[in-house]
């Protein structure tokens, strides 16, 4: 297929349902790797919106991106149960081991922030593509991406 | 040998998967016949992964597990990590389980285990009292909206019942936002079919065919969950064309959010589910008069509404008897942080915060001595040692300039950085305004400003602060930016000598 096509798909998949542009984008994240410029004019042409409306949801959230992550995305919790459990000195632990900071990309490696994971009676938090840490250590986070890239 | 292991967000991010694979390839060495059901969790964090297992009706704990741990469980004699009956374990023992009484004990997707425990009996009873009863009973147990403003649900549903309009939708917010919840996601995760049947007794009683549950992304398990549990009962014909094939008809979509914590607001929530950005909406209209797509709709919390099948089944007084004052009912109390025992812990309404930080919780988990405490999520107050005395409704803590919000407890201990507390609570909303107003757009940003001109030293600051902390407050068009000087204020009041001031100066 080409990007098109899958675009197309994507917008034949949720034609007619109500409020549709979060589930849309969400699937061409998924597709893409994020939502390029280029998909704002067939998405607004398809929702009857206008390419600054979608433009304008796109830089509301968190989630989308305008360039693909790395390879691995590591999230990191910045909320305060985490702080509570030593989760700021771990994050700068990490960020020195990595020779990153929190929302760069290097290599094949995302470092992101996120805003509570829901295991904040197992704190520190940290997500790992889709693999969810608790009581984090950056030892345990460091061998997890070692793990997934072998 | 029947054996639990959970499969809940917290078990697995330390290491429940690996437990039960530990425990499936045990078995399979010993040529031992196991069953290994994926539970939801039964709160107790710090025990996760928590393997419980069968003997003689009863089912024993062991926890927290390693794979390590696992082979033990197959040779006689005492296994270092037993718990003995883990219903006795005093953290359990002590709650008052009504929403959460199937969470841990069943397993999650089955329709069967759901059936056996009072499943579906709370709808079946609305479907023979009708709407209106089943709002007078929701009424009747005084159960007011956990998702933090505290609104009573029976007042909600009433208004919404009696608005004239073709299309009515039921939304359950489950944007769970807040740093030290996870009430929300655990039961989502743990018993996704008594939601599914809260709604559909909102549904039925206000007169809403379509409902739509919006999750956060952070909770790729909860959405997995809710989805196959969504299959399931409309496969059994418990919901979709008609609920239980004799009531009207009601489905379920789920919708998943795009990390905007102002999103939970649910003005932003109604926005953002119309695929809008997710500004809030000022009010009025009330979203229970023009809601999603204009409609009249019910917005409740996750925990609302999961509160409902047990009020209809053992009747909306007996839901009342328990509680303090106007709070009524239970609460599921999240306690988290910096905890020897961070988990969920339902009660009764009125424990005392005291009794919640040392009894429940048992104190710091870094042995050190305890600092603080933020009840309510990022927008909530820190409540120091003199506080120990409230009793947890919401009524007590909005005497004290605080609030219960959602019912998050996360506890610091006495390495905790108050001035970086009050800055990351500027910080964070910042980072999460929705923009609409100035006072919360501008006003976080100079906040964070300020702290840094405090933290230099600088003693004009602070009389600046609390100017924009009233300016924040009194002119924002919601509580994102009229709390955020909660937690602010609260930390100069009680540690006024970390901001460099005197305690004179605080006060
Ligand atoms: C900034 C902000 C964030 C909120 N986040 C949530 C949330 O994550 N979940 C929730 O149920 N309510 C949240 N609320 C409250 C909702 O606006 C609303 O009161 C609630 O969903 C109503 O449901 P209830 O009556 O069952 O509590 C938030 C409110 C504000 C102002
Ligand atoms: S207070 Fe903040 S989040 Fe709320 S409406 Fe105003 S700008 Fe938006
Ligand atoms: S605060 Fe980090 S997971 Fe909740």
């Amino acid at each position: 297929m080409t990007e098109d096509d899958r675009l197309a798909a994507i917008l034949a998949d949720h034609a007619g349902r109500e409020g549709a542009l979060l589930p849309i984008l969400h699937d061409v994240q998924a597709a893409y790797g994020c939502v390029p410029a280029d998909c704002y004019q067939p998405i607004a042409d398809a929702l009857r919106l206008s390419r600054a409306e979608v433009a304008g949801v796109v830089s509301f959230y968190h989630d989308f991106r305008d360039a693909p992550a790395g390879k691995h995305v590591i999230k990191l919790c910045r909320a305060e149960a985490c702080q509570s459990m030593g989760g700021a000195e771990m994050i700068a632990r990490l960020e020195r081991a990595l020779g990153m900071k929190v929302g760069e990309t290097k290599g094949d490696v995302t470092l992101e922030a996120v805003y509570c994971l829901g295991l904040c009676a197992c704190a520190p938090a940290a997500m790992v593509g889709d693999q969810l840490v608790g009581r984090a250590t950056p030892e345990r986070i460091e061998a997890l991406v070692a793990e997934v890239s072998a | 040998m029947k054996v639990w292991v959970p499969c809940d967000a917290a078990a697995v991010a330390c290491g429940a998967d690996e437990v039960a694979a530990a425990l499936a390839s045990a078995a399979g060495l010993r040529g031992e016949e196991v069953e290994i059901v994926r539970n939801g969790t039964r709160g107790m964090i710090w025990l996760e992964p928590l393997v419980e297992i069968e003997r003689d009706g009863v089912r024993h704990g062991f926890g927290p597990m390693t794979p390590e741990d696992v082979p033990a469980l197959f040779e006689d004699g005492d296994h270092p990590k037993a718990l003995g009956p883990v219903e006795e374990i005093p953290f359990f023992a002590k709650q008052t389980r009504l929403t959460f009484a199937r969470c841990g004990r069943t397993d999650p997707l089955s329709l069967a285990d759901y059936e056996a425990d009072e499943g579906w009996q709370g709808l079946k009873r609305a479907l023979e009292l009708g709407g209106a009863q089943t709002i007078e009973e929701v009424t009747t147990s005084g159960l007011r909206g956990r998702g933090g403003a505290g609104f009573p649900t029976g007042i909600k549903w009433k208004t919404v019942a009696g608005a004239d309009a073709p299309q009515k939708y039921i939304v359950c917010n489950a944007d769970e936002g807040d740093s030290g919840s996870f009430a929300d996601r655990m039961l989502m995760e743990g018993d996704p079919f008594c939601l599914i049947e809260g709604m559909a007794i909102a549904g039925l009683a206000v007169g809403a065919t379509k409902g739509f549950i919006y999750i956060r992304s952070e909770y790729p398990h909860a959405i997995r969950t809710l989805n196959a549990a969504i299959k399931a009962a409309r496969a059994a014909g418990i919901i979709g064309d008609s609920l239980m094939g004799q009531g009207p008809a009601f489905d379920l979509e789920v919708r998943v959010g795009a990390g905007a914590y102002i999103c939970g607001e649910e003005t932003s929530l109604l926005n953002s589910l119309e695929g809008k950005r997710g500004m809030v909406r000022a009010k009025p209209p009330l979203p229970a008069l023009e809601g999603a797509f204009g409609r009249p709709t019910v917005v409740n919390n996750v925990l609302s509404l999961a509160a409902v099948p047990w009020i209809l089944v053992h009747g909306g007084a007996a839901y009342a008897e328990f509680g303090l004052g106007r709070s009524r009912g239970t609460i599921p109390i999240q306690i988290a942080g910096n905890v020897k025992h961070g988990g969920l812990f339902e009660t009764g309404f009125g424990m005392s915060l005291g009794t919640l930080v040392n009894e429940i919780g048992g104190g710091t988990a870094s042995g050190r001595p305890f600092k603080a405490v933020q009840v309510g999520g990022p927008l909530g107050a820190y409540h120091g040692p003199d506080d120990f005395d409230l009793p947890v409704c919401y009524e007590a803590f909005a005497d004290q300039g605080g609030l219960v919000g959602h019912a998050g407890f996360v506890v610091h201990d006495d390495s905790a950085d108050m001035l970086a507390l009050a800055r990351y609570a500027m910080e964070f909303c910042a980072i999460e305004s929705c923009g609409k107003c100035t006072p919360c757009r501008i006003g976080a940003v100079r906040g964070i400003e300020t702290l840094d001109r405090v933290a230099a030293g600088d003693p004009a600051a602070i009389e600046l602060l609390h100017e924009l902390c009233e300016v924040m407050e009194k002119g924002s068009l919601c509580a994102m930016g009229g709390f955020t000087p909660y937690p602010v204020r609260s930390a100069i009041r009680l540690f006024p000598q970390e901001f460099s001031l005197s305690q004179e100066a605080a006060e």
